[in-house]
């Protein structure tokens, strides 16, 4: 059933080219909604021991010439992937609600990148996944060249490229898997022992292509930009599920394919998720424009999926998954605040200019979700980020204790710059400079409220990231037994 | 063999003949009588697709002369259906001087295709080429009024030439050495006998003939201007039916006829012979068809540059060497030849109804004419390589046999150096895309939007293109497993 979330999606899209303008937005917010209804469904209704393999759910033979299978699979991990999925999706509808400008085409590449990304997760053929992996791309060049701000059409073909250069990287990997290992059935190849000197070289090919979507350090510079380039729900999407597909694909293929590779390279990536760490949130500290206060946050946050990642033990993988769920959740809820909350409304996104403003009194729903948000982002307990960061702290603490003093000073850097752009943003202190008064005081009576779309889909974030930082075991005990049965933990 | 047998074995090829003459008769008469010409001509092409798929499944006459085989009835029936394309976009042209001596000259080249393709000896491949190169050259200087579609023609005429004496030297050097001009004849000789100097330089002369053919670096030269100067049917033409009848040639050459002095191409691992020569050619073609497509603000010339690097990528194919590697290549100038002809399709309105066809003649196409631009999205989309479209598969398919060719991945490095270009190819097909969609609004800004006058024939020919991309890409196991199960 799952796989309706596919199918319904592409439907959406296909609707949209074909119906007038007027009802586009409806028939997106119909279309998502549809898809985390399923998504929730399945959530409820699948057995927890059902999630710990990777279950087949369709398999229909595609090219039978080259062993190309149209199959899909679902276990705890995808299952996680795909209902932050969905969550992001009907969130970044209705953040998007006040787009006017060529309506139809903008939910067109949304609910395109939306599929894809479905796709992705439930993707048990490395063709299939590949496919939806490079079809996502595209769909979000024309919606930050099209639809962005800031310096949009560099920015977003500074992110096609980027993401295109890691693609190709993939395609080698993704070929050597298949002619060496004759499949390119997931879980049949996860099985076949690849040659030791072959997995030394294909798997840093194939990891790295990955984590150029994952944004690590140094190939992460396209996420700031394309995130500040990006309209809102184009930040949302990319942040909260595109990055991910990364890091999940690398989760998926790279290290399950080559289990050995990964030995021998994951002090490496430990160290590039260190540094990225740091180094992101060093700089988030210095930046001015909000938006790319967050990007760079976001660069941060996925360097803490790729150090659970190298610990290579159960528990700091599924705190990776659970960063993965988190981070999806608050990089949406950030940017939604930034984006449309913000900048729809003062059109600046300077932290100078808004710290005139005092933001607070004129938008108490904005100051509240942004707090919230940043709250999460911070790792406070009681959130998500929190549960997840700590989580990925333990598992490395058996394998790389240093890491995790370096990455705990990098989560103060984190708290640092998120308290920064918070108070900076939304708790200024009024300025005495005479220009700047005059432009707040006529401004921030004039802003228009919040609406109701804005407030549903900030709700439904906030819940979310409350939910799983209060109980994380809802997502854990679906997670874990998943990432046990990987072969890489040895 | 009476010749009425072979009138019927020939049948497909008698039609088109018999309706070249027809077209070029209703156009003497009548005058303005492009309409009915190429109805004439389309149902043609029809009728010789049916007689097509009459003919047996197996038979060889003459040595290889004329061979039907389940191979070359699909390439037959492909050449026939890019040639209706062709026709099809003809009609969107302003109408020419000479609509039948048009038509006539396309159904020409088409036979010269067929004979291309049904064909496994060296003297009827030579006559084939000539009367399609002849043909084309004709095609390419068709508007008389514009200069650059005089040049075009010299040039494609003067290097074409150049490249038939090469070929033909080539082939009588090959026939001195081996004694034969049949495919299998060669095959068998050249298995037995050393290879001697002059042999080489027979096959090298021979492989520089369909290099400039199909257009492969440094070769292309003549690509460039064809392109762009050309009529715009006739470019599209010259880019599809001919590229696609001579990469099936080539293939049929070095994998039939040259089989045994195979060579290997392997990185660390070379062996004299054929295929290190097509490696060497395609990594040249992919090097340099893609780095001087980055510098064009001309999207026909870009299409030209990119058909140099896409020749690069094809060849990958022959220099596996194997049957999966064929069918791959065969699979990828296919689906680039139907994706030529629709991108030509757009181009051609685009330039009909803004006199020109540089990138700032596209910018705003979206708000000019959406479906155009959807279509042309898909076509640039494709030549890159973007998923679910047909040419990801094709890469996919031809960068697989590739790898599966030699031992311990012998070819990676041409399929890396395949990877590399087609990421550099993005950037310039994204700014074909940047033009149509991001760059709407200044055009709207300057002046009122308006909408692409196009018929619904030209809407309904490049939509059904446009169609079949996606579908070969969702579905490739339509032509693809069709194109193996062909190959012997």
């Amino acid at each position: 059933m799952i796989a309706w979330t596919i199918y319904l999606t592409f439907a959406g899209a296909v609707l949209l080219l074909l119906l007038p303008r007027g009802c586009a937005r409806w028939i997106a917010l119909l279309t998502t909604v549809a898809g985390l209804a399923l998504c929730i469904i399945v959530f409820v209704g699948t057995p927890i021991p059902d999630l710990a393999h990777f279950t087949t759910i369709v398999r229909v033979p595609w090219v039978p010439a080259l062993g190309m299978n149209y199959h899909l699979a679902l276990d705890g991990v995808s299952l996680t992937m795909v209902l932050v999925t969905g969550i992001s999706a009907v969130s970044t509808v209705l953040f998007s609600w006040d787009v006017e400008h060529r309506q139809n085409e903008f939910f067109f590449w949304l609910l395109l990148v939306v599929a894809g990304c479905y796709g992705v997760f439930l993707s048990a053929d490395l063709f299939l996944l590949f496919v939806f992996y490079e079809l996502v791309i595209v769909p979000k060049y024309f919606l930050i060249a099209i639809f962005g701000s800031t310096n949009k059409e560099y920015g977003a073909m500074k992110l096609t490229l980027y993401s295109f250069f890691g693609g190709m990287f993939v395609f080698v990997g993704i070929l050597i898997a298949y002619v060496s290992g004759g499949s390119l059935d997931l879980n049949q190849l996860s099985q076949f022992e690849f040659s030791p000197q072959l997995q030394s070289w294909a798997f840093p090919v194939l990891f790295l292509g990955f984590a150029v979507l994952a944004g690590i350090w140094p190939l992460h510079t396209w996420a700031p930009t394309g995130h500040a380039a990006a309209p809102t729900a184009g930040s949302m999407l990319l942040a909260g599920i595109v990055m991910k597909l990364g890091s999940y694909a690398a989760l998926r293929v790279a290290m399950n394919l080559f289990p050995q590779g990964f030995q021998m390279w994951n002090k490496w990536i430990a160290v590039l998720a260190v540094i990225g760490i740091v180094y992101a949130a060093a700089v988030a500290l210095r930046q001015r424009d909000l938006k790319f206060v967050i990007g760079y946050s976001s660069v941060s946050h996925m360097g803490f999926v790729l150090l659970g990642f190298a610990t290579a033990n159960a528990l700091g993988v599924s705190g990776a998954v659970l960063q993965m769920f988190s981070h999806g959740v608050i990089a949406a809820l950030l940017f939604a605040v930034a984006g449309r909350m913000i900048y729809r409304r003062t059109h600046t996104r300077e932290l100078d200019a808004l710290s005139g403003m005092n933001l607070s009194h004129a938008m108490p729903f904005a100051a509240f979700t942004f707090v919230v948000a940043a709250a999460a982002s911070m790792g406070i307990p009681g959130f998500s980020g929190f549960a997840a960061e700590i989580t990925i702290l333990i598992g490395a603490w058996k394998t790389y204790p240093l890491a995790v003093w370096i990455a705990g000073a990098g989560m103060v850097l984190v708290a640092a710059f998120t308290l920064r752009a918070l108070t900076q943003s939304f708790f200024g202190e009024k300025r005495v400079q005479a220009e700047v008064t005059t432009v707040t005081s006529l401004n921030w009576e004039e802003f228009n409220p919040i609406t109701i779309p804005e407030k549903i889909g900030a709700g439904m974030l906030m819940l979310t990231t409350v939910a799983v930082g209060v109980y994380p075991k809802l997502m854990l005990d679906r997670i874990m037994p998943a990432v046990e049965m990987m072969r890489f933990l040895k | 063999m009476s010749y009425l047998e072979l009138l019927k074995l020939a049948s497909p090829e008698a039609v088109v003949v018999l309706t070249a003459l027809v077209a070029l008769s209703i156009g003497f008469l009548a005058k303005r009588a492009t309409s009915a010409c190429a109805f004439v001509a389309g149902l043609g092409l029809i009728i010789a697709i049916g007689a097509v798929l009459l003919l047996p499944s197996n038979e060889t006459l003459f040595g290889g002369m004329l061979v039907i085989s389940p191979l070359t009835s699909l390439f037959k029936i492909i050449c026939l259906a890019l040639a209706f394309f062709t026709i099809l976009l003809t009609q969107a042209e302003k109408a020419p001087r000479h609509p039948g001596e048009y038509l006539a000259l396309v159904l020409l080249a088409t036979v010269g295709l067929m004979l291309l393709v049904g064909s496994e000896e060296l003297l009827m491949i030579f006559i084939g080429l000539e009367l399609l190169g002849l043909s084309l050259y004709v095609l390419a200087a068709f508007d008389k009024i514009d200069g650059r579609s005089a040049e075009a023609g010299l040039k494609y005429f003067l290097f074409g030439s150049m490249s038939s004496a090469f070929t033909l030297f080539g082939i009588s050097l090959v026939y001195g050495m081996t004694g034969a001009t049949g495919l299998a004849a060669i095959s068998t000789k050249l298995a037995t006998t050393p290879v001697q100097p002059l042999l080489a330089v027979g096959i090298v002369m021979t492989l520089v003939g369909f290099a400039f053919k199909i257009a492969a670096a440094p070769f292309h030269l003549w690509a460039p201007d064809a392109y762009q100067g050309a009529p715009v049917p006739s470019a599209a033409f010259i880019a599809s039916g001919s590229k696609v009848a001579s990469f099936l040639v080539l293939g049929k050459i070095v994998l039939i006829g040259f089989a045994p002095v195979h060579g290997s191409a392997g990185w660390h691992a070379m062996v004299a012979g054929w295929s290190p020569v097509l490696a060497a050619l395609a990594a040249l073609s992919i090097v340099i068809g893609n780095l001087v497509a980055l510098a064009q603000s001309n999207v026909r010339r870009l299409l030209a540059y990119s058909a140099v690097a896409h020749a690069g990528y094809t060849l990958i194919g022959f220099v596996a060497g194997d049957r999966e590697g064929f069918s791959a290549a065969l699979f990828y100038t296919t689906v680039y030849a139907i994706t030529l002809v629709g991108a030509f399709g757009v181009v051609g309105v685009v330039r009909r109804e803004t006199g020109g066809d540089d990138f700032s003649n596209f910018s705003g196409l979206v708000s000019r004419s959406p479906l155009l631009a959807g279509c042309m999205a898909i076509f640039m989309l494709s030549l890159a390589g973007i998923p679910p479209l047909a040419g990801f598969f094709g890469k996919f398919y031809l960068f697989s046999a590739a790898l599966h060719a030699g031992a311990n991945h012998a070819l990676l490095w041409l399929v890396a150096l395949g990877l590399i270009g087609s990421f550099v190819s993005l950037y310039y097909y994204l700014l074909v895309l940047k033009a149509i969609f991001v760059d709407a609004s200044s055009v709207a800004v300057a002046e009122p939007m308006k909408r692409m006058r196009y018929d619904s024939l030209q809407g309904a020919t490049v939509t059904l293109l446009a169609a079949a991309v996606v579908l070969l890409g969702v579905m490739p196991n339509v032509l693809a497993s069709r194109i193996l199960a062909a190959i012997p």
